[in-house]
This record gives C-alpha cells, structure tokens and sequence, in this order.
C-alpha cells in the first residue's frame, strides 16, 4: 500500500469538504478498497472515515424503505421489514460475500465495488481500460466465461459484480447523493455507466458526492419477488447469472412485472421487454413466459466463451418466475 | 542454530528469505513491472504514525501504527497475538476471522485505526483460564481440522455462526460458513462440531 493519511469525520457536511482536498478518498466497510489499496490500484493520500456518519438506520413504512447508506449488507438482510416487503433484497445481499464481509460492508459501498473481471484485478496484465485508460481490453480475446453479453463495447466487457444493485434495479430504487453543491437522487438505473470509450467511469457520482441512503418504493409486485443466483459453487461466489423478479398476480394474471438480471450485462440491466411480454399472461403460463424470456436475447453480444449465459439466464428467469408465482 | 530457537523465530527468519525470493520471482513474471517502474513516483505526504489503544479480550493494548496497519497485521506484528491467521490477505479465506463488538469481519480489511473504542475478540480470547470454550473443545472431540492453519478462524466465525442463530440445520451451517475456507477439506468434521456446540449452546 502506498502511504496515506487518516481522518474520522463525523457529520457528512464535514466528509464532504473534507474528501476535496486532492488525493482524498472516503472508507466505508473497506471490504473492496482494502484490496485495491493492497493491489495498488489506488493509491489515496488521504483517506476520510465516514463509518461515524448517521446513515445507517434502516426504515420501513407503508410507502417504502429508506435505507442508509452505512448500513451493512447482513442489518439489511435480517431487517424483519426488508424480508417481508422487499424480499429479493434481503435474498441478494444474503447470497453475497460471506457473512464476515456481510458484517463489514456497506449498503453504498456495496453499489460502488468494482468488477471482478480478473484482467482488472490483477494488474500484471497491461491492457485494461478500466484500470488504465487506453490500455487495451484482455477480456474480449482473453478468458471471458464470466463477461458480459448485453451493454459491452469494444473498450471493456466486464460485469457489474453486485447483486444487491440487482434487485434494487427491479424494483426501481432511489439513490440518495449528498455533494459540495447539495443533495439529489437518480434512480439507480440511471446510477451506474455503460463502459462506452470511458470504462473507467463506472457511474454518475460527481466529485465530492456521497451516497447517503438509497429508497425503495413499496409495491405488491416488491412484495413478491425473488432474487435467483447462479454460480460456479453453491456459496461464497459471484454469479455466471442472476435474476431479481417481481410480479403483481391478481385474479391469476400478471398485472406487474420486474425484471433485472446480474453476470449477464456491463451494470445490473433491467429487462424491459421481457417485463412487457409478461403482462397480460396467465400466472404460471409455461409457453407464454418462455416467449417471454426468450427476448433476454435481443441485443445480446456474446463473447467466445459466454455464448451459454443467453440460455442460462433464460433459464435463470424462468426458475425464479416459477418460484414467485408459487409464492403467497 | 541455537537450541533455543523457537518455532516462531525459525518463522519469520525463513519467511523473509521466502519473501526475497518471492519478490524477486513476481518481478522477473510480471510483465507490467517496467511500465510501472517509469511512471513518475506519486507526490504525497509521508504519513504518521498514529497512537492507538485498542480493546483486546476485555484488555487495553496501546501501539503505534502506520495507518495503512490492518487489524490483523497489529494483532500479530505488533502485539504478538499470533492465534489469528494470515492465509490470502484479501478477504477471501476467513483465516483471520475475529469479533468487531461481537460480529465476526476479516482482520485483513480493517485497518487497525477503524477499530479505535470497539471490542475486539480473537481467539486468545475465547477460553476461560485453562477451560476451552465449547466450540474449541467440539473442534477437538469432532477432530474438525487437519493442518490447523484455518481453524482459528473457523472457530471465531462458528461462535458467531451459533449466535446468529444461523446453525439450525447442516444445510444453514455449510452456507453461513462459506466464507472459511479449509484447504485440508475437514468440512464434515468441522460442521459436526459446529451442530455438537450449537445444540448444547
């Protein structure tokens, strides 16, 4: 690690000012940071401590849930409301990491972890966009098993590597900023970047803004949804794919539908037209949702050896769709 | 050689010759190392140390660290409590597991000064005079290792694990405990010991 500096702040105003000084960076859980600072791809001057921070709590009323953005992975995921109203949430989280990293890591930090694309990792590989503007992709001609099909260019293909980002994307959170000019929100499908010719920014965050809590409006199809990760092993692994559904049954229709996959896109990649072929269909109408997931495929760019993801998320939704349409 | 060199010392001074070599063999591998030696050095300022006192199994520790320090790189380095591991040093492994105000983290990923007035519990801290704590003596009576290296770090989460709540059936105990890995493979004896302790807890 190359040396730095610490402070501990205590009022986000205060983190804020702070952070803009050159060089400065703020430290959530650590959980990721940590293993970039000891890779040495990134090399702060200063770090500002942000875990004394009030944004932690975690709300949950009639109109939604109101999460701070210092709360851990494993509060959100026991939080008695985020189970019942939002359960593909508290799925995702409990499908992430290990419970030790869980323990650790933040709700905001979780949505701005970077790739685990390898050739990113391990900086012995020159060419990596992300990593080094410029440089060249390893991925697209190198091992890319684990890459994106749908939202890659010709600078980078790496996956989003968060699930909760996933589920929040479903069901069409609010992400809460605080910067030098003031607070704002974008919805966090609007949150994270396409790599485009600038992988490197990986969202919309201005200079000095932080994450200060993220919203998620309550809606029944919230209520019955599901978070499906498929992985290499059962635990402890990130996803070959993933799907975080949420339907709105009545009277045996499907009168809502939200659809976001992970492993399969550049940023957690909502599918809207999948979404739209399942409205209207009967629940559980074998024929009709496989029509339905079959438009997963529209735009997909597999590489040399990720052609399996298009039928593996295919699968992937339909799995969880299955199991959403048993739930009560 | 001494007579008295302890195992600890014969250690470190193989571990530092393992070090140069090693060091020099990423070198001659890496084929970025030029590229990055021609970059210009980074300006910044040289950092302090800091003075801490950290709480350790109900004691204060004062010690002085760079702030780069880990948690786990004080309690070894600099405060000789060697129970807690060093396997991959980048949160993967769970060797290094010990209790933050009584939730299990990576030692590795915290740095030492974000720890500053919390409890911190290693496995120096679980047994009672000459008493194991229940889930140390499960490990012994269920053989839950082979090697040893990963099992400080499986008994502190395990303790954890039971505390949670998350040690119901076999199935719960194999997932919440994924993020402890044991290379010798003692999985099955590892999770009998873990249901022993959870159903006597």
């Amino acid at each position: 690690m190359h040396p730095f500096s610490y402070t501990r702040a205590n009022e986000p105003q205060a983190a804020i000012a702070a952070v803009q000084s050159a060089g400065s960076e703020f430290i959530a859980g650590g959980t990721d940071i940590l293993q970039l600072l000891k890779a040495g791809q990134r090399t702060p001057r200063r770090l500002i401590d942000i875990n004394a921070l009030p944004l932690a709590s975690i709300e949950v009323d009639s109109t939604g849930a109101r999460i701070g953005a210092l709360a851990r992975m494993s509060d959100v995921a026991d939080h008695p409301g985020i189970v019942e109203n939002f359960p593909a949430i508290s799925q995702a989280l409990l499908l992430s990491a290990s419970a030790q990293l869980r323990n650790m890591a933040s709700i905001g930090g979780n949505l701005l972890q970077r790739t685990r694309c390898t050739y990113f990792r391990d900086a012995s590989f020159v060419a990596c966009n992300k990593r080094r503007p410029g440089s060249g992709c390893a991925a697209i001609g190198g091992e890319n098993r684990m890459h994106a099909i749908l939202g890659g260019s010709d600078a980078c293909v790496a996956t989003h590597p968060s699930d909760l980002a996933v589920a929040l994307v479903a069901l069409e959170a609010i992400v809460r900023l605080l910067g030098p000019d003031g607070g704002r929100s974008v919805p966090i499908a609007e949150f994270h970047a396409l790599p485009g010719h600038s992988p490197h920014i990986e969202n919309v965050l201005r200079p000095g803004e932080l994450i200060i809590g993220i919203d998620v409006p309550a809606a029944a199809h919230a209520r019955r949804s599901h978070y499906l990760k498929v992985r290499d092993r059962t635990s402890y692994e990130f996803a070959l794919t993933s799907a975080a559904v949420g339907l709105d049954i009545a009277d045996g229709r499907v009168h809502g539908a939200r659809i976001a996959m992970g492993g399969i896109g550049t940023k957690p990649w909502r599918l809207q037209a999948v979404e739209g072929a399942l409205v209207g269909t009967r629940a559980g109408d074998a024929l009709a949702w496989k029509a339905a997931a079959d438009k997963l495929a529209v735009g997909a760019r597999p590489l040399e050896k990720n052609a399996f993801k298009i039928e593996l998320a295919k699968r992937t939704i339909l799995r969880a769709l299955g199991t959403v349409a048993r739930a009560t | 050689m001494t007579t008295d060199l302890t195992r600890r010392a014969f250690v470190e001074t193989s571990g530092l010759a393992c070090g140069v070599v090693a060091a020099g063999v990423t070198l001659g591998l890496n084929s970025d190392a030029g590229a990055q030696a021609t970059e210009p050095p980074p300006d910044r300022e040289p950092a302090s140390e800091i003075v801490l006192t950290l709480r350790i199994n109900g004691a204060p520790h004062d010690v002085n660290v760079d702030p780069r320090t880990t948690l786990l790189d004080a309690l070894r380095e600099r405060l000789h409590l060697t129970g807690t591991k060093k396997g991959c040093d980048m949160g993967a492994c769970g060797a290094c597991t010990v209790h933050v105000d009584g939730r299990r983290v990576n030692a590795c990923l915290t740095l030492a000064v974000m720890v500053e007035g919390k409890e911190i519990t290693t496995i120096e801290g679980l047994a009672r005079g000459s008493e194991l704590h229940p889930v140390q003596q499960a490990f012994v009576d269920h053989d839950g290792f082979q090697c040893g290296y990963c099992t400080s770090g499986q008994i502190m989460s395990a303790v954890a694990l039971i505390a949670e709540g998350r040690a119901r059936n076999d199935a719960e105990i194999r997932e919440f405990m994924s993020g402890n890995i044991c290379r010798c493979g003692a999985y099955p004896n590892i999770v009998a010991a873990i249901r022993d302790s959870a159903r006597r807890a």
